[in-house]
């Protein structure tokens, strides 16, 4: 199997899988019906963009291995997502912030894989572009409401983003997969994505009234699977069932 | 105005009806009406979002990618169909925050299944079957209700809970035909859901107070238990077909009646679950609450942004 293609839709699709089973948690939790609603939505589209990045991935590996098999039968270390989308659901600030810091990265990533010499990555792209658009719409909106909104919420949601920033860097590291895949004109070369995003993430931090943060000190480690502490009991509750139950059909 | 004229009203009122005719939310109604339609409409809508709280607690769980698909539309569904059904009370001029208020404080019920707990992956298959199985058949009446708006919700809510109980069935049908584990799970499930979805279907006619009001202005077309015994009449083959077994030692079909006789239901487990004393009635609550009362600053700072966007807006024209 091409090794390479493998974990680099492992690096892309992990992130999905975890940002969605975080939003998921918060179904029938939210601050209103309608964001309740938007953010199971989210979570919906990139569960729906894990599937078909797990299948193919399935296909690429030619085992008996499956989508769910991918998703819930690693081991810790073996998941590639970056730090920032396993961060928790502290508030809802966080969770706009954490959404907002990956959505304008990840509409720009997609804009570019959607040009990848790889057929199916590319369909793939291009059919979540549409979906990421309305995620960061979504997010973006309510950046500019929470930092302009009331003094709690600018104060809650300036905080969510100094806490979160450090975890922006990453976003723009490549991995060895990265390099190999760039060098086939299959995948993105996400340090050429670094300048755009800091430059719109400011833009739009700008208007909804709050300050970018300056500092330079930035986490590393999820693309190498060395997680933070809450990545361990996200995949509790995701691997739980086929854990206990194994090689069932559900 | 007299009251002479008031009975007038309410006489081409009732006749309207009669006729199947759709009152809509500018026709002049009865208060009395006006206040069963919201209690009804709103204890549905509560019953939804409630209802999301359960089958939530499984969706970071599901065994499967497209079982966790499948679990996050329902759910968003339901919410769904929340916000219809509060938009229809809505039209009778009473709000949302009012409705949440009387749901926060417990003066509106809502469906008291959702006060019980969802313990294993195959509880999913059970509420898609059991409980929307039954909330269909309470249901696809109303969409014939006289009131308008809320007639025009339910037709969509019912197409919605259909597919839902297919798919919860579905969810049985995999277990069913899995390994013994999963049967026993599939099993369990039935057990646990079989009474508390017959008894959502409401207490027996002689004990349910608001039939024959109800029953006049189409809120209700057929009683309590005849729609409990057309749930039974239509649930047991289905399990039949999967190889589960009803709980129920007195279930036996009875030729004459073409209808299946079945046992005593535990109406006191039903009034001790309505009374707040059900299994997780304090938890059900306390998520609502905690829900509204976390993401009042959300609200806050989404209303202030909206007037000022505004107050820039003008300041611009002007």
């Amino acid at each position: 199997m091409n090794q390479n293609l493998y974990n680099y839709i492992l690096g892309v699709a992990d992130n999905s899988l975890i940002l969605g089973q975080r939003l998921g948690s918060l179904t029938g939790h939210g601050p209103s019906l309608e964001t309740d609603i938007a953010c199971t939505n989210i979570s919906l589209d990139l569960f729906g963009q894990v599937r078909s990045y797990y299948q193919y991935a399935a296909k690429i590996a030619g085992d008996k291995r499956t989508e769910d098999d991918i998703a819930m039968l690693r081991k810790e270390r073996e998941y590639v997502n970056v730090l920032l989308v396993e961060q928790p659901n502290t508030d809802f600030a966080y969770t706009m912030a954490r959404q907002f810091l990956f959505d304008v990265y990840h509409h720009l990533f997609l804009t570019q894989l959607e040009k990848s010499k790889d057929l199916t990555l590319s369909a793939i792209a291009k059919k979540s572009i549409k979906e990421v658009s309305y995620h960061q719409r979504f997010s973006t909106d309510w950046i500019k409401r929470l930092g302009d909104g009331t003094e709690v919420s600018h104060q809650k949601t300036q905080e969510a983003i100094d806490s979160l920033w450090t975890y922006t860097d990453e976003l723009f590291h490549q991995t060895e997969a990265d390099k190999a895949m760039v060098a086939e004109g299959i995948g993105v070369d996400v340090t050429a994505l670094k300048e755009t995003y800091y430059k719109k993430v400011d833009e739009i931090l700008n208007e909804a009234t709050l300050q970018t943060p300056e500092s330079k000190w930035f986490q590393k480690g999820g693309k190498q699977g060395i997680h933070t502490e809450h990545l361990g009991y996200l995949l509790s509750d995701l691997q739980y069932m086929q854990r206990t139950y194994p090689n069932m059909e559900w | 105005m007299s009251e002479e004229q008031i009975r007038s009203l309410e006489r081409q009122f009732e006749e309207r009806i009669a006729r199947d005719e759709k009152i809509e939310p500018k026709d002049w109604m009865p208060e009395k009406y006006r206040k069963t339609h919201i209690r009804q409409m709103s204890q549905h809508a509560h019953s939804e979002i409630v209802g999301m709280l359960p089958e939530g607690n499984w969706i970071t769980r599901a065994p499967s990618l497209r079982r966790k698909v499948a679990l996050l539309a329902k759910v968003q569904d339901e919410a769904g169909h929340g916000l219809y059904l509060y938009s229809a009370c809505e039209t009778l001029g009473v709000s949302r925050e009012e409705l949440y208020d009387q749901l926060h404080t417990g003066k509106a019920k809502y469906s008291s299944i959702f006060n019980y707990p969802t313990v294993t992956w195959a509880d999913m298959g059970a509420i898609g079957w059991l409980v929307d199985g039954a909330a269909i058949i309470n249901q696809v009446p109303l969409c014939n209700t006289s009131y308008g708006p809320y007639a025009r919700a339910m037709i969509r809510v019912c197409k919605e809970e259909s597919f839902h109980q297919r798919q919860g069935y579905e969810i049985m049908i995999k277990l069913a035909n899995g390994t013994p584990e999963q049967k026993e799970m599939a099993q369990d499930a039935l057990n646990r859901w079989w009474w508390p979805s017959l008894m959502m279907l409401g207490p027996t006619d002689a004990e349910s107070i608001h039939t024959e009001q109800s029953m006049k202005w189409k809120l209700k077309r057929k009683s309590n238990d005849d729609l409990r015994q057309q749930f039974i009449d239509q649930t047991v083959p289905q399990a039949d077909l999967i190889g589960l077994t009803i709980p129920d030692p007195d279930l036996k079909w009875n030729e004459e009646r073409q209808s299946y006789d079945f046992g005593e239901i535990n109406w006191d487990e039903f009034w001790q679950v309505v009374k707040g004393h059900g299994p997780c009635n304090k938890e059900r609550m306390k998520a609502r609450v905690n829900a509204w009362e976390e993401g009042e600053w959300v609200r806050d700072a989404a209303m202030a942004y909206a007037e000022k966007k505004q107050e820039r807006k003008q300041k611009q024209v002007g």
